[in-house]
């Protein structure tokens, strides 16, 4: 992440673009690389990512209708932290292509997790700020990737403390498999079959220097247990 | 979802402490610091919901040991437990086995004895949470060792700093009144130098520590015993309280006296705009303070008193972590 200076905070409601020389860069995101990871493939490219995108925001606009006023009922919540940036694309898409403005929180599950006592050190705990009102309101949890449904768990948690919802769904990019709670995504961008040893990544060009997904293969699996 | 705390992802290695206690300021870093406040900005956020409480410290166990009076950290510091689900025991040494003539160590020990996390102390002996520290395992929290340090008073004044003044780098800070007896003191000059701000000590000569501007190599601490120099320039004027207990003998006239030289007063207000106060608490209205500063708008006294919850949250869940690894 950019803020690796602590005094830097970034907000979502920045509007910066942080990279805009993608194409200068040809090797995706190898600064990033642990030495033992190999790419096995890349899944999307940024074109693909735009074309999902663009149907998922339509299949949010035709999955809850509009409210008495003419507004959109539901309100989206990007998880921390690629999901914040994900579902602030989609905010934008639904503006530009139906006019509709649709409100948008973020969330951070930290405070949620159940594998606490597994790690080394704290996890840290980054914004959640949902600025509207979430009692009776229909929610879309977003997030970049679906694995074994921690994460989606603990949001679920986070959220019954800020209010009561009239609905929760939840839309992800990728959904790799390996489930180990009854969760499902309500839209799901591509699915992925995967191996445990394998990571998916997903990259946004806000955060990353490159805009994509891509497999990943693990040389050493033990790295592996903190990631739900 | 993965890529956040994987380490395999890692642009960033993720910031978190260096140290296992919290002792004091003295030896952390302006990085840990920044972390501590950083997390704590993100904690505040939960004291604003109508459910505050999460789950994050579930089945973490933390005792209170104050060996002294204490009601705003004592409840503070349980106040930030509880928010944060974790079980919590409350001990003071009156009516318990200390007036029996146990030491700390045997305390400390059968307590621990009992299968707990984290330690809080407050004690009258400076260095007492050092020691403890030698004597179980679990992480110890200093809520104010006698004249030595109290760190999460220091770090939750920072907090309100950065609220109000923005980063702390650069901003002249002046720490008014019984310096001698204060650890608040203590800490804020380490962690307010390791942030990079400026630091004005001002107080009646028998209240001054001696060797106060050694403390800082570059001259980022000053001394002067006129309250209009410490306030000439000041972001933040931190009043100190009197400390009529721990006063064996008389360090200055009268409080009427010290309050005509070194109490600050509506008229510095007025004189100074930009000028904040502060005050660790609890406030003698009309010694350090006269009572119309106290309630007034650019006296942010309650704002220290909730940010000590949110930093004290960040404190414990930050230090919890370090109890897998150890």
């Amino acid at each position: 992440m950019h803020n690796s200076s602590l005094e830097v905070e970034v907000s979502i409601f920045d509007d910066t673009p942080r990279c805009n020389d993608r194409k200068t860069h040809k090797k995706p995101y190898f600064w990033s690389m642990e030495p033992q990871d190999t790419i096995k493939a890349q899944l999307l490219d940024s074109r693909d990512m735009e074309r999902m995108l663009q149907r998922m925001a339509r299949q949010l606009v035709e999955m809850f209708e509009l409210d008495e006023d003419g507004g959109v009922s539901f309100g989206l919540v990007g998880m921390q932290t690629r999901g914040v940036y994900l579902a602030k694309r989609l905010q934008k898409i639904i503006k530009k292509v139906d006019g509709l403005d649709v409100e948008l929180g973020v969330l951070d599950v930290t405070m949620y997790r159940d594998d606490f006592r597994m790690r080394g050190h704290q996890p840290v705990v980054k914004e959640t700020r949902i600025d509207f009102d979430v009692d009776g309101r229909h929610l879309v949890l977003v997030d970049d990737v679906l694995y074994t449904g921690r994460t989606v768990r603990a949001g679920l948690d986070a959220l019954t403390d800020l209010g009561r919802p009239a609905s929760v769904h939840f839309l992800v990019v990728v959904d790799r498999g390996h489930r180990e709670l009854p969760i499902r995504a309500d839209f799901v961008g591509r699915k992925v079959p995967t191996l445990p040893g394998e990571e998916v990544r997903v990259r946004v060009s806000e955060l990353d220097n490159e805009e994509g997904v891509w497999l990943v293969d693990h040389a050493d699996v033990s790295t592996k247990e903190g990631d739900v | 979802m993965s890529e956040i705390s994987t380490p395999a992802a890692g642009q960033e290695a993720s910031p978190s402490l260096k140290h296992r206690h919290l002792l004091g300021l003295e030896t952390y870093s302006a990085d840990e610091i920044g972390l501590i406040l950083q997390t704590a900005r993100q904690f505040r956020e939960v004291l604003d919901r109508p459910i505050k409480r999460v789950p994050t410290l579930r089945g973490v166990t933390v005792v209170n040991l104050f060996f002294e009076p204490s009601t705003r950290t004592r409840i503070s510091f349980e106040l930030a437990e509880k928010r944060l689900s974790a079980d919590t025991v409350n001990f003071s040494a009156s009516g318990s086995s200390v007036s029996k003539g146990e030491s700390l160590k045997d305390t400390a020990q059968n307590i621990e004895a009992m299968k707990i996390d984290m330690v809080v102390l407050r004690h009258v002996s400076p260095g007492a949470p050092h020691f403890l520290t030698k004597c179980v395992d679990s992480i110890v929290i200093n809520a104010g060792d006698g004249a030595h340090e109290h760190p999460t008073q220091a770090l939750l004044d920072m907090l309100t700093i950065t609220d109000h003044c923005g980063a702390l780098t650069g901003l002249n800070v002046s720490i008014i009144g019984d310096v001698l007896h204060s650890r608040v003191a203590r800490s804020n000059i380490h962690g307010l130098l390791a942030m990079g701000a400026h630091v004005t000590i001002c107080g009646p000569n028998p209240l001054l520590p001696l060797h106060l501007e050694e403390m800082s190599p570059n001259g980022r601490v000053r001394v002067t015993h006129r309250l209009e120099e410490a306030l000439e320039g000041a972001d933040i004027a931190m009043a100190l309280r009197i400390q009529m207990e721990r006063q064996g003998r008389n360090l200055f006239p009268s409080t009427r006296e010290y309050h005509e030289q070194y109490g600050i007063k509506t008229e510095h207000l007025e004189r100074y705009p930009a000028l904040r106060v502060m005050h660790p608490g609890p406030v003698n209205r009309g010694v350090e303070l006269a009572s119309e500063v106290v309630d007034h708008e650019r006296a942010v006294i309650l704002n220290q008193v909730t940010n000590g919850v949110a930093v004290r949250m960040a404190v414990l869940y930050l230090l919890s972590g370090s109890s897998v690894t150890e």
